[in-house]
């Protein structure tokens, strides 16, 4: 990679962080008043623990193409399975002359970690406690997600499908399967064990409404969340697809026309379904758009990129539902649905609308569908395994005291809005 | 239940792995790569199914 490269990848890097202070102010916005302060502080210790733990660990078994891997020799192939630089990012980045580009690679990964961490913290809102958030984000940047890295963007099996096998390679090109898929599919496990908030399901398991606290942070998330993803989505494509610079205002203009018809898709089902449009769920479906998009984000059209956000934010709506009525599923942010849920979307539409040979376009299909298998068949399960082991050696659930003090007060002694927030049920009748 | 609904989300991806080394033709591969999904797919529903009655015993 040439420097001018470098350097336009660092310049976009630096807007990436702003995805992550997007889905914070999502998250805290759509839980309770009383756990804002808790959900905040929770995204900045994921970040830190991410920073931290990437360089130490997670960036030596994230690897990059054509750098040191452990693989297994299984049918004739040789199959990548894991990176192998030396704990601290490697005396080889840091010593000759190709420092500049891992140090760039690091901090992507310190991002991308940060933001996959920080996703299930919108589902385990107003329940969810600090140490088991910093504890499962250290696992998670320190093993998960190197892990899913390593074979989709540092050289591994994934993207050497085709050199192997013949056919095509996974493509995932800003991060909707390593990022948004196994974030969400961590929020699953998390809403699996914790359960779901106290007040939120009736006695005869009818859902209550438990609104978000400020749906004004929601909707100025969305636009930060724009920003950061059209950042992350550039540095991926430069560093990952070696995508030419003048390509990167496909990427954008992708991503703002994924996100918008995501929106406009929620506003549209709302509208037909309650007969008003929902400002929660539209800011859901804004993110659903932009996760969607970010597989394909630098190879389609424009046209396709619309198509893809408005069936991401048409899907979301009833994926919503379903969960929440159906499978007493607690999501107060949204989380599985909208990363999860639109990223497999997500991994199909850049099979679907790519251009390419028609005789490609079937393996590119088998392709991505191997991608899916694995985030369902291998991530999900190790995930929820850890999680439920870590579960057992520091509870993830707050105690019943906590549940109706809210977080705030519970874990870090003092609430977000203590001047001029007032709990009704706080105050007992004389 | 979950369990086996673990296993079985195992068990569907280890069936797309080998589906590679196994076969060259493409429509083997995307008939066992389909049914490694659906056995997934079972998994996931038997996984989800077991918390879904939990929660409602504990109701």
């Amino acid at each position: 990679m040439t420097w001018e490269n470098l350097v336009l990848c660092l310049v976009f890097l630096l807007l990436s962080p702003l995805a992550i202070a997007g889905l914070a102010l999502i998250n805290q916005g759509l839980g309770r008043s009383r756990s804002a302060a808790h959900s905040m502080i929770g995204t900045l210790c994921a970040l830190a623990i991410a920073a931290v733990v990437m360089v130490v660990l997670g960036a030596g078994f994230a690897g990059f193409k054509g750098g040191n891997a452990y693989s297994i020799h299984l049918g004739g192939v040789e199959w990548d399975w894991l990176g192998n630089t030396s704990l601290f990012m490697g005396n080889s980045l840091v010593s000759n002359d190709s420092a500049s580009a891992g140090y760039v690679l690091v901090f992507l990964h310190i991002v991308a970690a940060g933001l996959a961490a920080m996703i299930p913290l919108g589902a385990g809102s107003d329940r969810w406690r600090l140490a088991p958030i910093c504890a499962s984000s250290a696992f998670f940047v320190g093993f998960t997600y190197p892990l899913i890295a390593h074979w989709v963007w540092g050289g591994g099996w994934l993207s050497q499908l085709s050199v192997h096998f013949g056919g095509a390679s996974f493509v995932d090109v800003g991060g909707a399967g390593v990022i948004q898929i196994t974030g969400g599919l961590t929020a699953l496990s998390i809403v699996w064990i914790l359960g779901p908030r106290r007040g939120k399901y009736t006695s005869e398991s009818l859902p209550t409404a438990i609104p978000g606290h400020n749906i004004v942070l929601v909707l100025f998330g969305c636009i930060l969340a724009l920003m950061g993803w059209i950042g992350l989505e550039s540095a991926t494509s430069l560093l990952f697809y070696n995508l030419a610079p003048i390509r990167i205002a496909v990427v954008a203009v992708n991503a703002i026309l994924s996100a918008s018809c995501g929106c406009l898709a929620v506003v549209v089902v709302t509208q037909i379904r309650y007969r008003k449009p929902d400002a929660s769920l539209s800011a859901n479906g804004w993110i659903a758009g932009l996760v969607a998009g970010s597989a394909g984000c630098a190879s389609v059209s424009p046209l396709a990129a619309m198509v893809t956000g408005a069936v991401a934010g048409s899907i979301l709506v009833f994926l919503i539902e379903f969960l929440e009525l159906r499978l007493l599923i607690d999501d107060p942010g949204g989380s599985i649905s909208v990363h999860a849920g639109a990223g497999l979307w997500g991994l199909i539409a850049v099979a679907v609308f790519s251009p390419m040979a028609s005789e490609q376009r079937w393996p590119q299909v088998l392709a991505q569908l191997v991608g899916i298998a694995t985030f369902l068949g291998f991530v999900l399960p190790w995930i929820h395994a850890v999680n439920l082991i870590l579960n057992r050696l520091v509870p993830y659930r707050v105690d019943r005291d906590g549940d109706w003090q809210g977080m705030d007060i519970r874990e870090l002694g003092a609430g977000a809005y203590p001047e001029f927030v007032v709990h009704s049920e706080e105050f007992l009748p004389r | 239940m979950k369990i086996i609904g673990f296993l079985l989300l195992l068990s569907g991806w280890i069936i797309v792995l080998v589906t590679f080394d196994l076969f060259t033709l493409f429509s083997l591969r995307a008939g066992f790569v389909a049914s490694g999904i659906a056995t997934e797919g079972v998994g996931l529903t038997l996984l989800t199914y077991g918390y879904f009655s939990e929660r409602r015993r504990a109701k």
